[in-house]
């Protein structure tokens, strides 16, 4: 579903991605991992056309779409949700979730769909998205994301900072979506939640992808966690 | 409904104070409506969505001369040279729009600063055509609506509120709207609009297009309404007077623009009677403003009383 091959990034004359080659497949968790400044999130950029790509494709359902405006980038079928949210805060949850659906038609029925993957933000819907608990806002950033109706979802540390019960709850929403076909890329840092929902886990270290290897065949205490997070 | 109910209970008491009070008092509500909508279309562009322009007066002296000029050259009557200067403002803020849009923060309010400028020399340069910094009369033939003179002072307080009135409604149409909420999504964080597939560009333009319309109709307005156009009206003051008016009554609030016109003015007015450091005076409100209420008068009131005030 999404292809990148040779995936070259950066800023101006720093590169940060190095030939990255990576996949997501529909129906998959597929996690990245790497210690800070290995590239993840630069990797979500560069996908999403916000860092610009000096060599390389990034190709999705066989179209390559490394040189759109990054406007477009959404409009193909993906949606990031970046570390740290970043909600419209003045706006409520309802004008949020409709910002997020602006450019798909059949907004009502996205939006029934993704209040009910997140029941909590019905009870929310005119309260303004800065006046929710961290774990509501999050929940917030994917359901606003997936108002795309995306085939891949990108999210950067989702659970980074919330309390044990909303982690389960995003846990829980990101393998419904894995459910029903939706292709996720998930940067994580922590073994457990990454054991818990990844299919595959992509090990960064450098600006390029240096292993993958299927979540089945890792444990706890695996090579890779020391090697490329330093757990 | 609130909202709107709110809305029109304020049209309501404008009206009623303009033709309650004295003459002297309408007149000044009547400039004070002129420039509330003029700050009223600064507030689309600034308070809404985050293009903090120092530009403005260029759309403001362009719908001021796009309505003035064909009144003082050719005799248009009222209603056409309103439209002109409309139509003046909106093109005004497309051209430079497209160029100046191309860059954001700092750097686009040196570039909106810079066109305005070139324009006041452009409007000094061609003195022939625009009257220059004396600027000229409009012709009271061309200051008729609907049959009726707006030199007198009733006619030409109806004919300021109506324009405010429909401004007002329409900048609260437009902010309730999908199209209100881009604007809003822009100015908290555009690289995430971006990301939900925005195109900021367009979508600011867009507004700078509707917020150069309400600035073109405010000039054009003025000017026949006041019966005079002058290149002063294209200084960097008439730049500044509607961001103040909107930090005063409150950024991104639809009441605000008026609020904080009519505060202004009659601040203005009452520390120039006392004291000869006027300016001082009014400094000194606008720093205990920003110390107490940053966010304006209504930014205040929509923080602790009443979240949903648009």
């Amino acid at each position: 579903m999404l292809e990148l091959r040779g995936l070259t990034a950066g800023y101006g004359p720093v590169t940060v991605l190095r030939g990255v080659d990576f996949a997501a497949r529909a129906g998959e968790v597929t996690c990245v991992m790497g210690r800070n400044g290995a590239g993840k999130t630069t990797l979500m950029k560069a996908i999403m056309g916000i860092v610009p790509v000096s060599a390389g494709t990034v190709m999705l359902d066989g179209q390559a779409i490394q040189d759109l405006p990054a406007h477009l980038v959404p409009g193909k079928g993906l949606a990031w949700v970046p570390q740290g949210r970043r909600l419209f805060g003045p706006l409520t949850v309802a004008e949020n979730l409709d910002v997020g659906g602006l450019i798909r038609g059949n907004r009502a029925k996205v939006r029934d769909h993704v209040l009910a993957l997140f029941p909590r933000l019905r009870e929310r819907l005119n309260q303004p998205a800065a006046t929710l608990s961290g774990g509501e806002q999050q929940m917030l950033a994917i359901a606003r994301a997936l108002c795309l109706e995306p085939k891949v979802l990108l999210l950067d540390e989702p659970t980074e900072g919330l309390q044990p019960s909303m982690i389960a709850l995003i846990r829980e929403a990101v393998l419904r979506l894995k459910a029903e076909g939706v292709a996720v890329v998930l940067v994580e840092q922590r073994v457990e939640a990454v054991l818990r929902m990844a299919d595959r886990v992509a090990f960064m270290a450098h600006g390029s992808v240096e292993e993958v290897a299927e979540a089945a065949a890792l444990h706890p205490g695996a090579r890779q966690f020391a090697d490329f997070v330093g757990v | 409904m609130r909202a709107w109910a709110v809305h029109l209970a304020v049209l309501a008491a404008l009206l009623a104070a303009g033709l309650l009070l004295p003459g002297y008092h309408t007149t000044n509500l009547a400039r004070i409506l002129v420039l509330a909508t003029f700050a009223a279309g600064y507030n689309l562009a600034f308070g809404y969505t985050g293009l903090l322009s120092l530009g403005h007066a260029m759309f403001f002296a362009a719908g001021m001369y796009a309505a003035a000029l064909p009144a003082w050259h050719w005799g248009w009557p009222a209603a056409p040279a309103l439209l002109a200067g409309t139509a003046g403002g909106a093109l005004m803020a497309l051209a430079t729009g497209a160029l100046a849009l191309r860059t954001a923060g700092v750097s686009f309010m040196i570039v909106t600063l810079m066109f305005a400028q070139a324009f006041a020399l452009a409007i000094l340069y061609f003195n022939g055509w625009t009257g220059g910094d004396e600027g000229f009369v409009i012709p009271s033939a061309s200051r008729h609506l609907f049959g009726t003179s707006l030199a007198a002072d009733t006619p030409r307080f109806l004919a300021a509120w109506s324009l405010f009135a429909l401004g007002l409604l329409l900048s609260l149409a437009l902010v309730r709207s999908r199209f209100g909420r881009v604007m809003v999504a822009l100015r908290e964080n555009e690289e995430r609009a971006r990301m939900l597939g925005i195109n900021p560009f367009a979508a600011k333009l867009k507004v700078l297009v509707i917020s150069g319309a309400w600035s073109g109709a405010a000039g054009a307005a003025y000017a026949l309404l006041f019966g005079y156009a002058g290149g002063s009206f294209a200084g960097i003051q008439y730049s500044i007077l509607p961001m103040l008016y909107v930090l005063l009554g409150g950024a991104g609030t639809t009441l605000g623009a008026v609020l904080g016109a009519g505060l202004m003015f009659y601040l203005t007015e009452f520390a120039s009677s006392v004291t000869s450091a006027w300016l001082f005076l009014v400094g000194l409100v606008l720093v205990v403003l920003v110390l107490f209420a940053p966010k304006g008068i209504l930014g205040w009131v929509r923080a602790r009383l009443w979240r949903e005030l648009p």
